[in-house]
């Protein structure tokens, strides 16, 4: 019988490690002025430090890249524990209106920020805090006890997208932000506006978020099967419940407050690693962090290459690659409802 | 109850009683289950049956009354403690992901392992055996979302065999199985209870239940009309009096009861 244990966990995540450094190597390298690999890494050793190659790399790509990191590791992972939580593949925290939630947070910080002296820097703390309130106000509409219906869940999460939006516009053209904080950035994700003093926080945020969701690993497996089943398993669901709930929201809450709205990465990538590597959410969360990482920092690499010398928001290719796949699947779980 | 007798019940509920949306669903349930012993829950639809189970298993709080495994109050056990002690088979699981029919199996093995652990070879040769024991070792490696109502069944209770738990809760283990397959797994259960194990079965067919029970509960509205040997439950004024229809019971093999419904609704008893 084929059975995960520790030797594939570790094999796995290290393979995925791999490519996560070939991927950001791949990230500091290309952009306007094209860098040879072997350029960045001996920037990357410390050799060259005061040419233009370590200027680029250094100052202008590396943060954007360990940004484009932190966030698709945040995205994925969220996603994954969502899908769990509600037992449906096609949850993901745009689709669910999370993410929208954690951004009006942000935005109303931004623009009373201004007048009342906050900083910047109480911008994740509000994204998190949105994302609180949207999730529990989802678990409160969509009904979250058993099995959610799909249908529920989705027309809550296109319902709240939409008032998130709205408010989002409202407050900021109310407060004059529409000029300076490039408001459609926001919709649409981007880490183009990327401020550089949020990357500690946002690291702070996943690494609180990994470090809740992973010791439950086992549980969600169990989750999976029903509020019911898990319980007789011998899973605290309460108490599963409330630890994933912040777990989610600090990942949401960061990746929303370094970039916006970035859609579909926690439906993309739990998606394809469960077809390469399983269900099993010991192996599938830590690899959700990797993976998510690693497929931020090549759509935003794309994001900055694609068109010659100006740039795509990367959540315009993220929802172009996930728009259809979450098409796909919404039609595969109907398929399956009707021949249950 | 618990403590004057040297061996408590392997499963006692008392008193239960348990109000939903303004129906009391369960008027105060009392049945003791010994070591060793398979006791039949049966019983109309919407009589409350499942319910029972649910607050036998701690899925939901009893408003009133206790229950206790082998001397102990659950209220006092975490969810991991009562899984060691209780293991319940559902009537069916929808699970949305495609685990392999020997993942969920091992799943069983949950309460016994760390938060972080992996299961060790001595657990995967437990789930082995135990998918043996069912019959069901070549459906190991295919994916949960592709086997037969029947099959999922039959997983599920491999899954609570692994668990290795004092006391087993069947909701309907037969309802999506064969003959064949429904006798199979009567008889685990008979085997399960010779190793000691007790049985909480809810079951609808009479006759199989008499066949394979030591005693039958029949529940209606909520209360238990009638606890005992088959032969002393399974009489025709019982069966008239629960569930509204006029069957004949002939005595079969070994004076076991047989349950011949006749069609048409009673007239005499609402």
């Amino acid at each position: 019988m084929k059975v995960l244990t520790r030797r594939r966990v570790v094999a796995v995540l290290a393979c995925m490690l791999l490519l996560l450094v070939a991927v950001c190597i791949f990230g500091l390298a290309a952009g306007p002025s094209a860098l040879a690999p072997g350029q960045v890494l001996a920037v990357l050793q410390g050799e060259d430090a005061q040419t233009a190659a370590a200027d680029i790399v250094l100052r202008v790509r590396l943060p954007r890249v360990v940004l484009a990191m932190l966030v698709g590791a945040a995205l994925a992972v969220a996603g994954v524990l969502f899908q769990a939580l509600l037992r449906n593949p096609l949850a993901d925290p745009f689709v669910l209106g999370v993410s929208g939630g954690a951004a009006l947070g942000a935005i109303l910080v931004l623009s009373l920020g201004g007048t009342a002296g906050i900083g910047y820097s109480a911008v994740p703390p509000a994204a998190f805090a949105g994302s609180v309130v949207a999730t529990l106000a989802l678990y409160a509409i969509a009904g979250v006890r058993g099995s959610v219906s799909a249908t529920n869940l989705l027309l809550t999460g296109v319902v709240f997208n939409a008032f998130a939006s709205a408010a989002i516009v409202f407050l900021a053209s109310l407060s004059g932000l529409t000029e300076s904080a490039n408001i459609f950035l926001w919709l649409i994700g981007s880490l183009s506006a990327a401020r550089a003093d949020v990357a500690g926080w946002v690291g702070l945020f996943l690494a609180g978020g990994l470090a809740c969701a992973l010791p439950l690993s086992r549980s969600l497996n169990l989750l999976t099967l029903g509020e019911e089943s898990a319980r007789q398993l011998g899973v605290d669901v309460e108490r599963s419940r409330r630890v994933l709930l912040l777990a989610t929201s600090l990942m949401v809450g960061a990746a929303v407050s370094a970039a916006g709205l970035i859609g579909f990465v926690g439906l993309i990538i739990p998606h394809l690693l469960r077809l390469l590597l399983g269900p099993d959410h010991r192996l599938l969360v830590p690899a959700a962090a990797l993976g998510g990482a690693a497929f931020l920092v090549v759509c935003d690499t794309l994001a900055r290459i694609l068109l010659d010398g100006r740039e795509l928001p990367v959540g315009a290719i993220t929802a172009l690659a996930g728009g259809p796949l979450f098409l796909y699947l919404l039609r595969r779980h109907h398929m399956r409802a009707f021949a249950a | 109850m618990t403590g004057s007798t040297p061996q408590p019940a392997a499963l006692a509920l008392h008193d239960i009683r348990v109000h939903l949306g303004g129906r009391e669903i369960l008027q105060g349930v009392t049945l003791e289950l010994a070591a060793g012993e398979i006791l039949a829950l049966a019983g109309p639809n919407g009589s409350g049956k499942t319910t029972l189970l649910r607050v036998a298993s701690g899925v939901i709080a009893a408003d009133e009354g206790q229950v206790w495994v082998a001397g102990r109050e659950c209220g006092s056990l975490s969810a991991r403690e009562r899984a060691r002690e209780i293991a319940v088979v559902p009537q069916d699981a929808h699970i949305p992901f495609p685990f392999r029919a020997g993942e969920i199996v091992l799943m069983g093995r949950s309460p016994h392992l760390g938060p972080l652990g992996f299961e060790s070879a001595a657990d995967v040769e437990q789930a082995r055996q135990a998918m043996a024991r069912v019959g069901i070792e070549d459906l190991a490696e295919r994916s949960i979302l592709e086997l037969s109502g029947g099959e999922r069944q039959l997983v599920l209770v491999a899954r609570a065999l692994v668990q290795a738990s004092r006391v087993l809760l069947l909701d309907e283990p037969t309802a999506h199985l064969d003959l064949r397959h429904r006798i199979e797994v009567l008889s685990l259960v008979r085997e399960l209870a010779r190793e000691g194990r007790s049985a909480l079965v809810v079951s609808h067919d009479l006759s199989l239940a008499a066949q394979t029970c030591d005693r039958i509960a029949l529940l209606r509205e909520g209360s238990l009309q009638a606890i005992g040997a088959p032969a002393q439950v399974v009489t025709r004024a019982n069966v008239l009096h629960t569930f509204g229809i006029d069957a004949q019971v002939l005595e079969g093999p070994d004076g076991v009861p047989l349950v011949i419904p006749r069609t048409g609704p009673a007239t005499g008893v609402r």
